[in-house]
């Protein structure tokens, strides 16, 4: 590894990080949906139809974040051109029902401080992440949050391998049966205060595995998310935007 | 007709059935004669099994056989024969619950069903002796990973064999498939495994288009191989940002993670996701074409291209990564035909394996993608395997946007499905083939879905390959190897 190759890579590398996390948004992401107040069709549910996880109901046209795997089909279904999806990446909630849009309704603030958390964790965040029957996109959208690109470490948040050492647990997947006892063993393990952040659309509703026999959900309603992170799989700045709103830092 | 995938397409009453007692014989007599098994699956009414073997020859064909098994008296095992088997016929046993006499293993590949709630109980295999320790992993990892669990018997420092366990992410994806319309399947076929999101979308795709009888065309074809190769690109690149990570070749590991940056981004640009989800779409593509995008991803994959070709001369010439890797998790070409390894995983140990060669039609035909194998079968034929691959598939990519780009295709809505039709379909994704097959009923409802990701032949190889080594040299050798748990699972 001669000292004149490393320096040339570390030329072409140039500066990587993205200056201001808050103001990103990536060209061509398909982020936060804008619904239209045209009147529906009557009698009309196009959009309702090709919709994959039920995130789509009518009167008013609604769309569930917590549901939407942002595949733009219902883009073309609908005859009045009701729904369109902007690149803006801040899509979470720190409640399920702020998840849900609708016409003029795109502005409201879904992630809401808490002071609690702040105070704790706005300088130092450790997450452990738990994948339970996630298949590995947003997994690799959590790791790509620390890569070059995005730093989140610069804010002090950081994965860490031991749930002892964590202060948030990271659910990713519709939490398949076979890891419902290790999800709860990692939980149990984590010391108070600690918050639950549930990425993506199989975690925050089940999304495509909702209804599955293999699917076991039950930790979620016996421990309610304090975060939900849309997406499938969510961009790493959905992730780590929510995080900071969440915590104040940065 | 089937484009760049390779597509089997036979009416059931056409695959040549065998008597239950003559099944073995028959098998064995195709797998021994030189034919290589692509998969075998069976489904289950009341006692009878009906079970499908798919094989292939030299020249890439395939053929299928069927039989249909009594679930209680079964057939005997070919895996003591044939190794390669081992991981169908204990699938066969776990989804079907025919017996398989003799078998040497029968462990539940996925514990389906109830055994889910038993797999913490499952007893592994255990080594004793004075020297003699266990090693436990999993199923949740250190790191930002999926779940496994992973039993190592040690002699001091020594594997003496890994047991690996898998299961946890089972979803059920199979009954799913089932259970719901064919039309909209595929947005679930992109998470089998998110990673494979282009080759397992592609593959179900042409298998769901052989079966409604349309034909995509050449210029959507080519959009899907566009696709596949920047999904392999992305995927080797952040394989082997892993694999430098744990050498400690940092500088290798972070830029390596920004060019994967490069390559999924360029995907987002085209299709809107940094993991090609709607990229491919049945019956249509979701890929764009536009001038400005088109011209943005030549600029992107030009620099690529040359920060690679940078930083692997780096990579691999640093001693540091050399003495690491060389002769660590060694899988010599003969163990790899006899495990049946696929992918890059069998071209580094030798194994001339590649769904896109031999191709008689469609964009791997037209223009061909350089076939890279290695020899020595270690952690660094592997590393060095994926970088080739990636400098393949750039060029392959650059050449294809020299010609003619018009990739984009509304979707058509799904005509009926032929009846009583049984569809195999195969995409060589990063890892390796992906194999779905379809089969339709009386009413050209669908009556069985199989879906093979690589890394179901692939988890042997794994454990085969830290055999012998050091236990510290088991992340390197998982990363080398970087396979998928919840396409296993399913």
């Amino acid at each position: 590894m001669s000292l004149l190759s490393a320096l040339a890579v570390r030329a072409s590398q140039g500066t990587q990080f993205i200056k201001d996390l808050r103001a990103a948004s990536p060209q061509g992401f398909v982020g936060l949906p804008r619904i239209t107040d045209a009147a529906c069709p009557s009698g009309c549910a196009a959009c309702t139809e090709v919709c994959p996880t039920q995130a789509l109901t009518l009167n008013p046209v609604t769309l569930d974040l917590g549901r939407c795997v942002f595949c733009t089909e219902c883009v073309p279904a609908c005859p009045e051109q009701k729904l369109s999806f902007s690149t803006e990446p801040k899509l979470s909630a720190t409640s399920r029902e702020a998840l849900f849009v609708r016409a003029g309704g795109e502005a409201a603030l879904r992630v809401k401080a808490s002071a609690t958390f702040q105070k704790l964790f706005g300088r130092s965040l450790k997450l452990r992440q738990v994948s339970a029957g996630g298949c590995n996109a947003c997994e690799l959208e959590l790791n790509a949050a620390v890569n070059v690109n995005f730093d989140v470490q610069r804010y002090g948040i950081e994965w860490v391998a031991s749930p002892r050492h964590a202060d948030a647990l990271v659910l990713t997947g519709p939490l398949s049966q076979g890891m419902r006892e290790a999800v709860r063993l990692a939980w149990d393990a984590m010391p108070e205060p600690r918050f639950l952040v549930a990425v993506g659309a199989c975690a925050i509703s089940g999304g495509l595995y909702e209804g599955a026999r293999a699917v076991e959900r039950s930790f979620l309603s016996e421990v309610g998310p304090a975060l939900y992170v849309p997406g499938c799989p969510p961009h790493p700045l959905t992730f780590v935007n929510a995080l900071l709103d969440f915590v104040g830092a940065g | 007709m089937s484009g760049s995938a390779r597509v089997l397409s036979v009416a059931v009453e056409a695959i040549p059935r065998h008597e239950a007692q003559a099944w073995r014989g028959v098998l064995e007599g195709k797998l021994k004669a030189g034919r290589r098994l692509v998969t075998l699956f069976g489904r289950r009414a009341g006692d009878a099994v009906t079970v499908t073997a798919v094989h292939q020859g030299d020249d890439g064909e395939l053929g299928a056989e069927r039989t249909v098994l009594d679930a209680a008296h079964g057939t005997h095992e070919l895996t003591s024969e044939l190794p390669a088997l081992h991981c169908f016929e204990r699938e066969l046993h776990e989804q079907t619950g025919v017996r398989i006499a003799g078998h040497p293993w029968l462990k539940p590949i996925r514990f389906e069903g109830q055994p889910q709630a038993q797999m913490n109980a499952y007893p592994f295999y255990s080594v004793e002796g004075k020297e003699v320790h266990e090693v436990a992993v999993g199923p949740i990892h250190a790191g930002v990973i999926e779940p496994g669990s992973f039993r190592f018997m040690c002699l001091g420092e020594m594997v003496h064999h890994l047991e690996i366990h898998l299961g946890y992410q089972h979803r059920g994806v199979e009954a799913l498939l089932l259970a719901r319309e064919p039309s909209k399947l595929w947005h679930l076929v992109q998470t089998i495994a998110g990673d494979s999101t282009v080759a397992h979308g592609w593959a179900h795709a042409s298998a769901l288009e052989a079966l409604a009888g349309v034909d995509v065309g050449p210029k959507v074809d080519v959009g899907r191989a566009f696709a596949l190769e920047l999904e392999r690109v992305a995927m080797h690149l952040a394989g082997l940002a892993g694999l430098a990570a744990d050498v400690g070749a940092l500088q290798a590991g972070t830029t390596y993670g920004r060019l994967r940056t490069t390559a999924i981004n360029t995907l987002m640009r085209l299709c809107g996701s940094r993991f090609g989800r709607g990229a491919v779409r049945p019956l249509g593509s979701g890929l764009s074409d536009s001038k400005e995008l088109v011209a943005l991803a030549k600029e992107n994959l030009a620099l690529l291209a040359k920060d690679a070709r940078q930083i692997d001369a780096h990579f691999l010439d640093a001693s540091l990564v050399r003495r690491r890797l060389s002769g660590v998790g060694t899988v010599t070409t003969a163990q790899a035909k006899e495990l049946g390894l696929v992918g890059h995983a069998a071209r580094a140990s030798g194994v001339a394996l590649d769904g896109r060669q031999k191709l008689r039609e469609g964009a791997y035909h037209a223009r061909p993608i350089e076939a890279v194998v290695q020899g020595s079968g270690d952690c660094l034929a592997r590393g060095a395997q994926r970088i080739k691959e990636i400098g393949a598939s750039l060029t392959w990519l650059r050449a294809t946007l020299e010609g003619e780009v018009a990739w984009s295709a509304p979707r058509a809505s799904l005509p009926r499905l032929a009846k009583k039709t049984l569809v195999v379909s195969m995409v060589e994704g990063w890892r390796g083939e992906v194999v779905h097959a379809l089969e339709t009923g009386e009413q050209g409802e669908l009556v069985h879905a199989k879906v093979q990701d690589p890394s179901l032949r692939n988890w042997m190889g794994l454990a085969q390959a830290v055999r012998g080594n050091e236990i510290s040299d088991f992340p390197i050798c998982n990363k080398s190897f970087d396979l998928s748990y919840c396409g296993n699972d399913l």
